[in-house]
């Protein structure tokens, strides 16, 4: 396999882990978002829980391969990125943590303030979770200043402009939106009824949101840089989007899903392919930009990952596939079925 | 402060941490897949309880591994850039294997184990707790493979390109078979396997000596007894060997652990070392002739090179620096390591032996254990990592990039106040709930592990339940 064949092989791969990521653990983070304000007694707030409990660490790793992978295909755009993005990644990872040991200690004492503590931290870490990524996101298609020497030269302000805030502010109502299509498909009864009421609402915003951000980066010029033009796919990420509306009035929760995820995934690969083969611009001096080229590993460990890669990603996703039809039932409000 | 030293205080501190928790996790993963299997096999409901005790126990830590981990995956870019550019091409591979082969596995067969009892079959639910145990060992060999690279990298498995001034990879295999860091995972794995001894020795005897639940913490205690001797055995074998194989690749830290100034031949072995401030110069100390050539090569009479002449080789080779580590550190790190260890081991083959006494749980030690079974396992393993990565200094990766060349450059002393401030709140409240649950649980006993949504009564949020 040719060096350059190797190099888009791993960015697409990655793009693959992110766009995976995004897609499973974007409802982790909506459910998450939304437990507080949908679970009004401990039972339900339990139940909308289990929704995901069994698999929002499995998504996580999704994750951590996705920064795993940039370390050994690309080790400048992974020392660049997360040195770059510091304090950003700093905080993403206070919410990641808060999140995470909510989960696994929110039941494991009766008293109501330690329960209702935890899951105010779900939520807010949830939410920091998403905002931060969408920032991040935002600012990678933006481009960020990076010098000559691959050097990323901002600070955390210069990630905070006003078209990374809209980018995380739009996340973060996506996910809200999916989440609470996934809650829609895994719970029943009256907490099912309820989380229709809150995906009208929430369809209304997060539309309204992803469209100004497809205007502001489609005005800015940032789409048209890379030598992938992303085509009809945003546009049919939009359309995904529109039709979910009608989707919910019909209560039809599995195209509702359907629906938003399809969003989710061609959002990102709007995203990869607008970059592409950037994988960060520069906004210093667009010569000095981290390419696929210049910022990957050598052929022989892209030759040795790929093997690697091809072993074990058709593996894990049929576990984890399985996963996921093993516990497809809904969950319901009887004690007596909840895991705590 | 300046950044590197941040930097440092705060990898060292955050994945002293991590590594607190990943020991039990890596070893009660094989007891409590043990237990399952016992009442599988026997229909034994004290074996069922078993699995649900410890595992309630085993699934409250595992929690703060999984949290603290994702930290680690990120700060090799975060705080050291110069370092994942320089060895990216080498280091991020076992990285990104561990988290596709190691930790997916992990996750998702322990979310079935903990969400699938009576949902799945008993056998796909007994197999869920040995494949998330086999994924969790398998992330330690993975990341200590990285490690070991860092530690003695294999002259085969890398060239370095004058082009673009990185290390390359031209042999996966020499990477993954560095005999470095298989003995880092013999005597890692076998440390896991010794803290879950220890720990459920621990909460054992404490119940015993209550008198509470006797059969079920008997049965528990014996088992904790027999693994225990012989995982500290393992680590005891796998520690020699470390000592051993160090003298080779490492022969500087293998001089600082033990204070050997001057070379010797035959080497003895010091008890106690004072030095002065700087800790770089001996003052006193009480040695034991010959011992140290024992533990460096496996005889008597073999020559142990001292600190000053490596200090001086090391400048004919890579240029006038200071190479000699912060003796003090580890000195007394591998001193508190040894000697917990040699501990671990006798008091394993004690509590075996008296298991066969009658009344044993009556005897006056009994009261000792529950504290004194906790200390040494944790002081040992973190003593035993400061070692290791202090007695590595100044190199981050040996004899080829030092660490002072290693740090993220453009972090400011700002940033890393902001992060080290927030990882220390952030982990001590972590601390706080984890051993508040840790405690209460074994404290509760079994019984309370079997009847969970019992014990947690229904908590009104809100409006009434
Ligand atoms: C319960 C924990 C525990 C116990 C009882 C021991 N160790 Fe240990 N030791 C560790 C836990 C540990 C560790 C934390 O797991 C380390 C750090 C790196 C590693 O692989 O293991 C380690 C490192 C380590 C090193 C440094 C390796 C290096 O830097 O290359 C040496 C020489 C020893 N050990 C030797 C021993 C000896 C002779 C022991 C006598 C019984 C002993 N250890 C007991
Ligand atoms: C989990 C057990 C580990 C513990 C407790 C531990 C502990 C420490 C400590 C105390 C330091 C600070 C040393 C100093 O600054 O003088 C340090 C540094 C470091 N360790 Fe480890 N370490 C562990 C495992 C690892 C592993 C598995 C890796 C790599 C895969 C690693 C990579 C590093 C790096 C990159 C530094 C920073 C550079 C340096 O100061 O040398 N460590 N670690
Ligand atoms: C400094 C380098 C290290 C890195 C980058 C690292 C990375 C991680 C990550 C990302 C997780 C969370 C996985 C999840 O979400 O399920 C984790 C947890 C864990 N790590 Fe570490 N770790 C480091 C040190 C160590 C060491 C030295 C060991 C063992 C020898 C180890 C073994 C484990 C285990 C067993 C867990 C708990 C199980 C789990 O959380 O999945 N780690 N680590």
């Amino acid at each position: 396999m040719s060096y350059e064949f190797l190099q888009i092989l791993w960015f697409v791969l990655i793009a693959v882990l992110w766009i995976g990521f995004f897609f499973l653990e974007g409802f982790d983070f909506g459910v998450g978002m939304l437990l507080p304000f949908l679970g009004k007694k401990d039972v339900e707030r339990r139940a909308i829980i289990n929704s995901i409990g069994s698999v929002w660490d499995g998504n996580e790793v999704w994750l951590l391969t996705a920064g795993g992978a940039t370390f050994a295909a690309f080790p400048h755009w992974y020392a660049t990125m997360f040195s770059g993005f510091y304090l950003a990644l700093f905080l993403l990872l206070v919410g990641l943590i808060i999140r995470g040991i909510s989960f696994e200690y929110r039941s494991k004492d009766a008293a109501p303030a330690w329960r209702n503590r935890f899951d105010w931290m779900i939520a807010i870490g949830s939410f920091l979770s998403a905002l931060l990524l969408g920032a991040a996101f935002a600012n990678l298609a933006r481009g960020v200043p990076i010098d000559e020497n691959m050097m990323f030269t901002g600070n955390l302000f210069t990630l905070l402009n006003p078209y990374g805030l809209l980018g995380g502010i739009t996340t973060v109502a996506i996910f809200l939106l999916h989440g609470a299509n996934f809650l829609g498909l895994k719970l029943e009864g009256e907490l099912r009824e309820r989380v229709n009421v809150f995906a009208k609402k929430l369809w209304i915003g997060a539309t309204v949101l992803y469209i100004a951000l497809g205007v502001f980066t489609y005005a800015a010029g940032f789409w048209a840089r890379g030598y992938v033009n992303p085509g009809i796919v945003p546009i049919a990420a939009v359309v995904a989007l529109l039709i979910t509306g009608y989707f919910i009035n019909r209560k039809m929760e599995g195209w509702a899903f359907i629906m938003v995820a399809l969003n989710i995934v061609l959002t990102q690969v709007t995203f990869f392919s607008m970059t592409f083969p950037n994988v960060m611009l520069s906004t210093t001096n667009p010569e000095w930009s981290l390419t696929i080229y210049n910022a990957s590993s050598s052929q022989y460990t892209l030759t040795v990952m790929s093997v690697i890669a091809l072993i074990f990603v058709p593996i894990v996703l049929a576990y984890q596939g399985w996963t996921y039809y093993m516990f497809r039932k809904r969950i319901s409000t009887d004690k007596k079925t909840l895991v705590y | 402060m300046d950044p590197i030293t941040l930097s440092r205080w705060q990898f060292g501190l955050t994945t002293i941490y991590h590594w607190l928790f990943v020991p039990l996790t890596l070893g009660m993963g094989w007891f409590v897949a043990y237990f399952q299997t016992r009442y599988y096999q026997t229909k034994d409901e004290t074996w069922h309880k078993m699995a649900k005790f410890w595992g309630k126990l085993f699934l409250i830590n595992f929690a703060i591994g999984v949290v603290t981990g994702i930290v680690q995956e990120f700060q090799f870019g975060m705080n050291w850039s110069e370092y994942s550019r320089y060895v990216g091409d080498i280091f991020g591979a076992p990285l990104a294997i561990e988290a596709l082969v190691a930790f997916f596995l992990e996750s998702t067969f322990l979310g079935i184990w903990i969400f699938g009892e009576g949902k799945v079959s008993a056998k796909v639910h007994l197999a869920s707790i040995w494949l998330a145990a086999i994924g969790s060992n398998l992330s330690a060999v993975w990341i200590l493979i990285a490690n070991g690279f860092m530690q003695a990298p294999p002259a085969n498995s890398f060239v370095l390109n004058e082009a673009n001034g990185r290390l390359e990879l031209v042999n996966f295999f020499a990477l993954i078979g560095n005999p470095k860091a298989w003995i880092f995972i013999w005597h890692t794995l076998a440390d896991g396997l010794a803290m879950a001894a220890f720990l459920i020795l621990a909460v054992s005897a404490y119940h015993l000596v209550r008198k509470q639940n006797i059969a079920f913490f008997k049965r528990s205690f014996q088992i904790g007894a027999v693994a225990g001797l012989v995982a500290s055995t393992l680590v005891f074998l796998g520690g020699h060997t470390m000592g051993q194989y160090m003298a080779e690749v490492q022969p500087m830290k293998l001089a600082a652990l033990e204070a050997v100034w001057e070379t010797e031949q035959p080497a003895s072995f010091s008890l106690i070392t004072i030095g002065d401030l700087s800790g770089k110069k001996e003052i006193w100390s009480i040695r034991i002739p010959y011992v140290m050539s024992f533990l460096a090569c496996n005889n008597f009479e073999c020559e142990v090179k001292g600190v000053n002449e490596l200090q001086a080789t090391y400048e004919q080779l890579y240029g006038p620096a200071d190479y000699i580590p912060l003796m003090v550190v580890t000195y007394w790190t591998f001193r508190i390591m040894m000697a917990f260890g040699l501990i671990m081991m006798g008091a394993s083959a004690w509590f075996l032996y008296a298991t066969r006494l009658k009344d044993y749980e009556n005897a006056k030690w009994m009261k000792l254990v529950p504290f004194g079974a906790l200390i040494l396992p944790y002081a040992a393993n973190a003593s035993g990592w400061i070692l290791t990565e202090m007695g590595r200094q100044p190199w981050i990766v040996y004899g080829l990039l030092k660490v002072q060349d290693a740090v993220s450059p453009n972090l400011t002393t700002v940033d890393l106040l902001i992060s080290l401030i927030g990882y220390t709140v952030v982990y001590g409240s972590l601390a706080v709930s984890m051993v508040y649950l840790m405690k209460k649980y074994a404290i509760a006993g079994p019984d309370a592990a079997m009847h969970e949504s019992v014990d947690v009564a229904p908590a009104p949020v809100g409006s009434q339940d």
